[in-house]
């Protein structure tokens, strides 16, 4: 009896041993703005490695940063570069980095609920920073209307509304109106969550867009692709050439281009108001953060193979899901940085 | 057969370990130690709670100390985190949402126990059991799509030129905010303020009824007068479990509150409470200090939340008291 028991524990762990041993399982933790992205990834490039699966939860940027210094995951996902205060704490853990890699680009576009107004707005930097500062409080203002000839903008008072919830979309239009808006940097600053001068909180972007809808003269932010995917109505913002751009995926990937010229070796670059004729200006990058030193050799070589992959094949569906691809400067750079994962 | 074993807990000492043995064979002693482990097991998990939440926050509570119930300042990126507007969020919302189910849940109970045939009252209470199952995030895009743009079309202008000279009917009426987040929350809670007086009154003694009707006073006298009276503390209790359910509502409240924390003497502004501000920041929270601040966001909560309980109960002793006495008189 106990032979047979015996023989089957051995049984047991040799197969759990040689299981593990073929398949390998990644994990990784964080953004939610690219998860639709990063699921059909992942399930791509586990269709080519049968060997490898990569296991990613979407649970926020802040969760990932979070997760990935406190070394629970292989790797992180974040909307919004790690500070410098996020930088060391992994360093001080850890005894060495975290890189970051961009994957893929994002942007937010203002969108709003006019009676009577169905013309797509022009929205200049004044503009946006003015009514978020609680500045600019009628639909009339010059500042708004100077753009807008021809279109009979109403006297009423604007509602602004934003995320209610910590959110990298928050994060990348704070971080343009700390950009455009020396008030807003000083007063506010930019962050996943920011204390608001104005305005009511939708939670998430379906959230946002069902305030908007149902609020006469409101005013709010969503993501592109969710407004593109429910052909939600949205306006052209100003860039720094003073050129009005709306928000499309060529736009995007130009912003990205603009700042690939001046792109730091570690990658941490926001491209909100970025140069370039047909830039569009709130727009960003979404980052994978992945540890400079892997104890385990498989996984470093695995999470390196996929990232070559998505720079290069994994960049081809990109377009169907509705996010702009990585500009071929920013690649050859990345693929350059990915030998600094050892 | 269990007649001998159960005197045995009253046997004092002199049963010794011999008997605690046979009792132990015999398993009653062992089903009482396992209930016993599993009754433990509650105060142990609230202890738990409890540690765990003033374990969690002690960098607001070395930072802001007292500060943090005074101020309302809550700013994320300047590290200034204040819980005065989410408390009070908080609480109106749910005297709100008391202030219009209590009546139209002890209304409801009374009807369907009392007054109603017993067909219907079944029937109706089945709906009304359904309806405590339904999951909040249903009652928030209820509220999302019905309940708002009627407040902003109807019940918000008509309050505003009616009762518009008081301060908690004024300001823009965006249609989210306190009062609107109020009766969702008394849509949710009134199935159980309903349910639960209901099964308190069925459960009144025949006697109490006959007797009143034998002295001659008319049915809604014997049910104003003597059921419901008698039924006082089940009534209470239901009440209580309704505002528990209220408090810390946080996805029907967050859809519908407007998510600003503001103290506003007026009704229509907009609001947050502390479940809704937990939920929203903590998955994003960037510094450890906001991170600690939402988890003594949750302590509050939990303080408040035992305190009304506390209060609840000597209420509800006081008044049962109060009640035995006018009885004897």
């Amino acid at each position: 009896m106990k032979r047979i028991i015996g023989t089957c524990l051995v049984a047991l762990v040799l197969a759990g041993v040689l299981l593990a041993d073929s398949a390998l399982t990644i994990t990784g933790a964080g953004a939610t703005f690219p998860y639709p992205m990063y699921s059909k990834w992942f399930d791509e490039y586990h269709k080519k490695n049968s060997n490898l699966s990569i296991n990613y939860q979407s649970i926020g940027s802040g969760g990932g940063i979070k997760q990935v210094t406190e070394g629970t995951v292989d790797f992180g996902a974040s909307d919004a570069i790690m500070n410098e205060e996020q930088l060391k704490a992994f360093q001080d853990k850890h005894g060495f980095g975290v890189l970051h890699f961009p994957t893929v680009l994002g942007a937010d576009v203002p969108t709003y609920n006019i009676p009577g107004v169905d013309a797509e707005l022009n929205f200049t930097q004044e503009a946006i920073a003015g009514i978020f500062l609680g500045k600019i409080t009628k639909w009339n203002d010059p500042a708004i209307a100077g753009p807008n000839k021809g279109v009979n903008l109403p006297a009423n008072d604007i509602v602004v509304v934003h995320r209610s919830e910590g959110s990298g979309t928050t994060y990348i239009w704070t971080d343009y109106l700390s950009k455009i808006s020396e008030e807003w940097k000083t007063k506010v600053g930019k962050g996943a969550s920011v204390n608001w001068p104005v305005g009511l909180g939708g939670k998430g972007n379906e959230g946002v867009t069902g305030v908007i809808k149902q609020t006469p003269n409101s005013f709010g932010y969503v993501e592109l692709i969710y407004a593109i995917q429910n052909k939600m109505p949205y306006g052209r913002v100003k860039n720094s050439s003073g050129a009005f751009i709306k928000a499309d995926l060529a736009s995007v990937t130009a912003a990205a281009a603009g700042a690939a010229k001046n792109m730091p070796d570690d990658f941490r670059v926001s491209i909100t108001d970025a140069p370039g004729k047909t830039a569009y200006p709130i727009s960003s990058f979404t980052w994978l953060l992945v540890p400079a030193k892997f104890s385990d050799a498989a996984k470093r070589d695995a999470i390196k193979g996929f990232v070559k992959w998505m720079l290069a094949d994994g960049q081809n569906y990109t377009e169907a899901l509705s996010y702009a691809k990585l500009p071929k400067e920013v690649v050859a750079k990345e693929l350059k940085a990915l030998n600094n994962v050892q | 057969m269990a007649t001998t074993t159960t005197t045995v807990p009253s046997a004092g000492p002199v049963a010794g370990s011999r008997s605690f043995l046979s009792r132990l064979r015999d398993g009653d002693e062992i089903a009482r130690i396992i209930t016993f482990l599993f009754a433990a097991s509650v105060v142990l998990v609230t202890l738990l709670l409890v540690f765990e939440l003033w374990q969690g926050s002690v960098l607001p509570r070395h930072k802001f100390g007292f500060n943090f119930f005074r101020t309302s300042v809550w700013d994320p990126i300047f590290d200034q985190f204040g819980a005065l507007p989410f408390i009070y969020g908080t609480l109106v919302t749910s005297a709100v949402s008391l202030l219009i189910a209590v009546p139209l849940g002890i209304g409801a109970a009374i009807f369907l126990a009392e007054l109603a045939p017993a067909r219907v009252s079944d029937t109706l209470e089945f709906f009304i059991d359904l309806l405590a199952a339904v999951p909040s995030v249903i009652y928030g895009l209820l509220g999302v799509f019905i309940v708002v743009p009627l407040m902003r079309q109807y019940i918000q202008p008509a309050l505003k030129s009616s009762l518009g000279f008081l301060p908690l009917f004024q300001g823009p009426a965006y249609g989210i905010g306190f009062l609107t987040a109020g009766i969702v929350l008394a849509i949710m809670i009134i199935p159980y303020i309903i349910s639960v007086s209901r099964e308190v009154l069925l459960s009144v003694p025949r006697d109490q009824r006959e007797a009143a009707l034998g002295l001659g006073s008319t049915r809604w006298e014997s049910t104003w007068k003597v059921v419901v009276p008698f039924a006082r503390s089940g009534i209470f209790g239901s009440i209580f479990l309704a505002l528990a359910r209220a408090l810390g509502e946080t996805m029907a409240v967050t859809m519908v509150i407007g998510n600003t924390p503001l103290i506003s003497a007026s009704l229509f502004s907009p609001g947050y409470s502390i479940a809704a501000v937990i939920a929203n920041e903590l998955a994003e929270a960037s510094s450890n200090l906001q991170y600690q601040s939402l988890i003594e966001l949750g302590l509050v909560l939990f303080l408040l939340t035992f305190v009304l309980n506390g209060l609840a109960r000597i209420l509800i002793v006081a008044t049962s008291q109060k009640g035995s006495g006018m009885g004897n008189a």
